[in-house]
């Protein structure tokens, strides 16, 4: 069907996505490369115009040995597991039960769905004062309610608190996508198993689980790229202190606080080959996915 | 029996569903609750579920003390310029990989997608220098271009995902009838693609909106949206609870009706095709 013709039309009309993706891929990366390679203290009187001194690996090597390294890492790996635990976790118990029949299961759903549309600095700051105050949260008047010390969330519990206010926030996507899973299940394979007597927990282990492997892998690598991505969350609450400093956040300090560009161009390259290697085994499951 | 069992089974799943969904609503629930409270009522031990003196009050203050409109109008021409001129260039290039696919498609596709991966603060100097250079920072045309990079794998994606469901057997029907390429794309395809497109738009309105990492960090007061408006209370002054709530329900009102019509495309969206 397709002739020379309509093929080189229809390079044209790529023609404009692919160059604009690839400029806005190229061109920053090529700056981010450059930097890194070289020592940018704009407030030490470092300019472009001057001329900047080649350092070699210097900067990779300096990003990797300071001290705020390793604890950002520590702090990235935690609050991105504890996310995907939770909302995975909670997120196949919900798409179960949403996919129950009860009544006004149309308006649940909103309700459930509903925190995926608030904006990130919208969530933090509403989590942040209206319920981990610790003098006049809705949990601060709990704790007090039941007799307790209240807590200070967000110093005190700081990485809990973080993922407590993004899982509630990704929690509705991994629900959503379960629950599109769930509903393509075939419902005779189940209710052959459960007239065979088989108990609900292993209807549960053989089937249901089985079924979804492929859903939940999804949504891991989905939110681990938003994830490691996370900012506002942090920028609003702690900005990084109490131990929430992420590699994302090390970085956005590094470039803007210290204003160290050839050091946070490395640590942006080390961010970028991590983004990357999760990139690549997510882009394995959608290609599969083209070719059905 | 198993009638009644049922029946009771369905009570009993009605009752925790309910509990949990408006546990996860709650927090959304509360604010816009508080807004229409004093700052006395907003911080009252034991909370005030109902019964207070509801109030307008805060929803004048903020407007007065932030101008509220103005970054609303800010939210509306990023959110929206990025999606049109995102669908403008992404429709006849999801159309073309789905209509006339080569060899390459997929792999044009795939790589597509992984510029969305690109961690943002990676390239958040490079980006920045542009802006100065190019005199973008705080204006919203700079915003707009790109919200509409980070946001065009997406549209691409969920265009084709669209397009591909299109039956090729009808343009073939057309075109033996006599159809013009032109009345082909006019009355057979658009007709098709419209509902599809209108998901895209929808969805990536919503994206654009909530964004809070370029937004956050290229503008200042003139072209910040609705993000940066409600970063600016992450200092408070003073009792600011109910100003705080009042000002998070106006930022959030617009997107979460608009959020409700597209939860289906949520999924289709956001998984590239992945699962639907």
């Amino acid at each position: 069907m397709a002739t020379q013709h309509s093929r080189s039309a229809a390079r044209l009309m790529m023609a404009p996505a692919v160059i604009l993706l690839l400029g806005w891929m190229l061109v920053p990366l090529t700056m981010t490369l450059f930097f890194s390679f070289k020592r940018y203290l704009p407030l030490r009187g470092d300019s472009l115009e001057r001329g900047l001194d080649w350092v070699g690996f210097e900067n990779y090597a300096r990003f990797l040995s300071s001290s705020s390294f390793w604890p950002s890492v520590q702090a990235t790996l935690v609050i991105v597991g504890g996310v995907l635990v939770v909302t995975v976790v909670l997120g196949v118990l919900l798409a179960l039960l949403l996919d129950q029949p009860f009544w006004g299961q149309g308006i649940v759903r909103i309700l459930v769905i509903a925190p995926f549309f608030v904006m990130p600095t919208v969530s933090a700051l509403v989590w942040k004062n209206m319920f981990m105050d610790p003098v006049n949260g809705i949990l601060a008047h709990l704790w007090r309610f039941f007799g307790a010390e209240p807590v200070s969330w967000l110093s005190d519990a700081s990485l809990q608190s973080i993922i407590l206010i993004v899982s509630w926030q990704w929690l509705p996507f991994a629900t959503l996508i379960l629950l599109t899973a769930v509903q393509s299940l075939d419902s005779e394979q189940l209710e052959a198993a459960e007239m065979d007597g088989a108990p609900a927990f292993a209807r549960f282990g053989f089937i249901i689980l089985p079924h979804l492997a492929r859903a939940i892998t999804i949504v891991i690598l989905i939110q681990t790229i938003f994830l490691l991505s996370i900012f506002a969350e942090i920028f609003v609450t702690t900005g990084g202190s109490f131990g929430t400093r992420t590699l994302t956040y090390l970085i956005f300090q590094r470039v803007v606080d210290s204003q160290n560009i050839g050091l946070g161009s490395a640590g942006g390259v080390y961010a970028i080959i991590l983004a990357n290697i999760i990139a690549i085994f997510l882009m394995r499951i959608v290609g599969k996915n083209l070719d059905r | 029996m198993a009638r009644a069992t049922t029946t009771r089974r369905k009570v009993i799943t009605t009752a925790v569903a309910w509990a949990i969904g408006l546990l996860i609503f709650f927090p959304i629930y509360w604010t816009i609750l508080t807004s229409f409270k004093t700052e006395a009522q907003a911080i009252n031990d034991p909370p005030l579920f109902f019964f207070f003196d509801w109030t307008l009050e805060n929803y004048a203050i903020v407007q007065e003390r932030s101008d509220y409109m103005r970054f609303l109008w800010n939210s509306v021409v990023l959110a929206g310029g990025s999606t049109l001129l995102g669908i403008l260039v992404a429709v006849p290039a999801a159309w073309s990989m789905a209509f006339v696919p080569s060899k390459r498609t997929k792999d044009i596709l795939l790589w597509m997608l992984s510029t969305k991966m690109l961690p943002a603060v990676g390239v958040l100097y490079p980006i920045s220098l542009i802006f100065v250079q190019f005199n973008l920072l705080d204006t919203r045309i700079g915003l707009v271009v790109v919200l509409m990079l980070i946001n065009l794998p997406i549209i691409v994606w969920m265009l084709y995902t669209y397009f591909k469901e299109i039956p090729v057997e009808i343009l073939e029907a057309a075109r033996m009838d006599g159809a013009s390429l032109r009345e082909e794309i006019l009355y057979i395809l658009t007709p098709m693609a419209v509902p599809g497109i209108a998901s895209t738009i929808l969805l990536n309105f919503i994206l654009a909106w909530n964004e809070a990492f370029w937004t956050l960090n290229l503008t200042a007061a003139k072209a910040g949206p609705l993000t940066a408006f409600i970063a600016s209370y992450s200092s408070p002054e003073g009792l600011f609870f109910a100003k705080l709530s009042a000002a998070s329900t106006m930022a959030i009102a617009p997107i979460l009706v608009l959020g409700w019509f597209s939860q289906k495309q949520l999924v289709r969206g956001l998984t590239f095709g992945a699962v639907k």
